[in-house]
């Protein structure tokens, strides 16, 4: 199998910096080297002209796809016609970009086993980015509801006078009774405590 | 209803407020009362509706009336077959030009009472007043493939503007027109509500004129139908086309427009003020500085069979697409505008409810100038006015015609 070709030009245009960074990496960990990155699409034809990419990746969410469309359609900016992914025919190749979030526009002419991998790479990378976005978001709403936990844990020690074992206990206790999240029990008690208290501090 | 299970159909959309209909056939239940279960879906781009009705994330799309023409024509970069069985509305839009253009236009002038020949008079004053190195004026619409496209350049060549010399028609989506406005990268631009309002209630531009003065009764957007999922599964096209109905008349009725404007201006919608929606729902549309303009038919979601899927649109649209160069007229390409638009599915999924739709499948556009009673099966059915601002007729059956003429 032949390497990856460093002469290729990849242009990457990606609104979130850090996805764009990933994506970058990827390639140039498979070999690509001639790579441009860009977040904003303000002079985007200029760009593409100065460039002159073989393959364009862009991501979905990015609301300036249809600008970059109608440039390929004026073929002012970029002037060899562009076809969108690697084959119009290539259906599961499409669904896996679509799915990902990331559409690639090819160069007409340039043979598919090239730009293949260039492809792959970027919904590997994608998909990557979205599982790590959503660990974080994970791990983020985790930190909140211990937080919350030991906030609840708080008011119970101070109005019921018990320990900090006694407090996480009965907080417990009360979830399972409720078939409810330990979370969403402390949530509701430091909103009832809330609305309870003197204002004290106002 | 029966106890078979739902129809589930995901429907994408952009945030207009021509996507009313689908948004208020999802929310005030028309759908689940037809048996489908509708999940929409906002987007970004009209080039990812495409993809994703491509891939079948989506059935069925909010579409601009010339991309699944465009599509079927292989005009555009990926597409699969996309038939329109129905329409979601006439009118909608406006054109929008910025204050500092808009005083200059006045010294020619300019009047703010909407009227595309005098608007177009003191444009083309203007643009003869330029100084060598002044450059095009820049105009945005929001795709290559759309009416606002069309109806822009339409209005510019009608009024003697040179559109290669003189101007210069660049693309921005809809919600950062009033921005690039502001940004000074564009003079003007054509699009739907509300981001002809939003420039004006920012007092970045003036609306000089409208689509329902450029072509009364015009059509704008279409649902956009998988055609392999419309032969798969005809039942639930037929379902949803029923509440897409139910829910237009809904819509047009005057006393519903408050509780649809507050629907769209949602996060999930439209995301912004229901006032500025209000604006295009009442026709009542403030052309910059607050001042109001009353324009009838502004936007028609449901009267004058606004939903019925004209092959003289799919046809007008096509000689467009020949126009600028898009597309070579050939027989078979006129032939594939022409099949894009399905009367025949919207009449067999619509005959149950009762309402009027017209015997024909096609019309000569712009040849009504008062509301006139036509042949119609079911209710009784008035069409028009439907003229174009500049007197001209577009027969679907002199298409060759048309598009000779439109060269000179």
């Amino acid at each position: 199998m032949p390497g990856p070709e460093p002469t290729l030009s990849i242009l990457i245009i990606d609104e979130n910096r850090l996805r764009a960074v990933v994506i970058e990496d990827g390639l140039r960990d498979a070999g690509y080297t001639n790579l441009t990155i860009v977040h904003d699409v303000v002079g985007i034809a200029r760009r593409i002209a100065d460039v002159s990419p073989d393959v364009i990746v862009i991501d979905l969410e990015n609301p300036n796809r249809d600008v970059l469309e109608s440039m390929f359609q004026l073929s002012r900016a970029v002037n060899r016609p562009i076809a969108m992914f690697v084959d119009r025919s290539d259906h599961s190749a499409i669904e896996a970009a679509v799915e990902a979030g990331v559409s690639a526009y090819v160069v007409d002419g340039l043979k598919r086993e090239r730009v293949k991998p260039i492809l792959d790479m970027a919904i590997s990378r994608f998909n990557a980015f979205a599982r790590m976005a959503h660990e974080l978001e994970e791990a983020r709403s985790q930190l909140e509801s211990r937080k919350l936990v030991d906030r609840a844990k708080g008011i119970i020690m101070k109005t019921r006078g018990l320990t900090e074992a006694e407090a996480y206990a009965l907080l417990r206790k009360t979830a399972m009774n409720q078939n409810r999240k330990i979370s969403e029990i402390a949530e509701g008690l430091i909103m009832a405590a809330g609305l309870l208290a003197p204002p004290e501090d106002k | 209803m029966t106890d078979r299970r739902p129809f589930e159909i995901v429907a994408g959309f952009m945030p207009l407020l021509d996507s009313a209909v689908l948004v208020a056939a999802k929310e005030k239940g028309f759908a689940a009362g037809e048996g489908v279960d509708l999940t929409l879906v906002r987007e970004t781009s009209w080039a990812n509706i495409r993809d994703r009705m491509a891939v079948g994330h989506f059935q069925v799309a909010h579409m601009l009336a010339p991309m699944p023409i465009a599509a079927n024509l292989g005009l555009t970069p990926f597409a699969a077959k996309t038939i329109a069985p129905i329409a979601l509305g006439l009118g909608g839009n406006a054109i929008t030009v910025s204050v500092a253009l808009w005083e200059r236009m006045l010294a020619h002038d300019a009047k703010s009472d909407l009227n595309p020949a005098t608007a177009g008079k003191a444009l083309r004053a203007t643009i003869a007043e330029r100084k060598a190195g002044d450059g095009a004026i820049r105009f945005a619409v929001v795709h290559p493939f759309s009416s606002h496209n069309y109806e822009l350049r339409y209005w510019l060549a009608a009024c003697g503007i040179d559109l290669e010399n003189d101007i210069e028609i660049v693309f921005v989506p809809p919600p950062l027109m009033a921005d690039a406005l502001a940004a000074g990268t564009i003079d003007g631009y054509c699009v739907g509500e509300p981001w002809n309002t939003a420039a004006a209630k920012a007092a970045l531009g003036h609306i000089v004129t409208v689509k329902a003065a450029l072509w009364r009764a015009s059509p704008e957007k279409v649902l956009g139908v998988a055609a392999q999922w419309a032969e798969r599964d005809p039942d639930a096209l037929a379902a949803l086309l029923r509440s897409l109905c139910r829910s237009a008349q809904w819509c047009a009725s005057p006393q519903n427009h408050r509780e649809l404007a507050d629907m769209l201006s949602a996060r999930a919608f439209v995301d912004r003020s229901a006032d500025w929606i209000m604006h295009g729902l009442s026709g009542m549309l403030d052309v910059g500085g607050g001042e109001i303009r009353r324009v009838e038919d502004f936007f028609v979601p449901f009267a004058q069979a606004a939903m019925f899927p004209w092959k003289s649109h799919a046809l007008w649209f096509y000689s467009q697409m020949v126009r600028w160069g898009q597309v070579e007229h050939t027989p078979e390409n006129a032939a594939i505008a022409r099949e894009t638009y399905r009367p025949d599915i919207y009449r067999s999924a619509l005959m149950a409810l009762g309402v009027a739709f017209p015997s024909a499948n096609a019309k000569v556009e712009g040849a009504l100038t008062t509301p006139t009673p036509v042949g119609s099966m079911g209710a009784s059915l008035t069409l028009g006015p439907d003229g174009f601002f500049d007197g001209a007729l577009f027969d679907p059956d002199r298409l060759d015609a048309y598009i000779e003429a439109q060269k000179r």
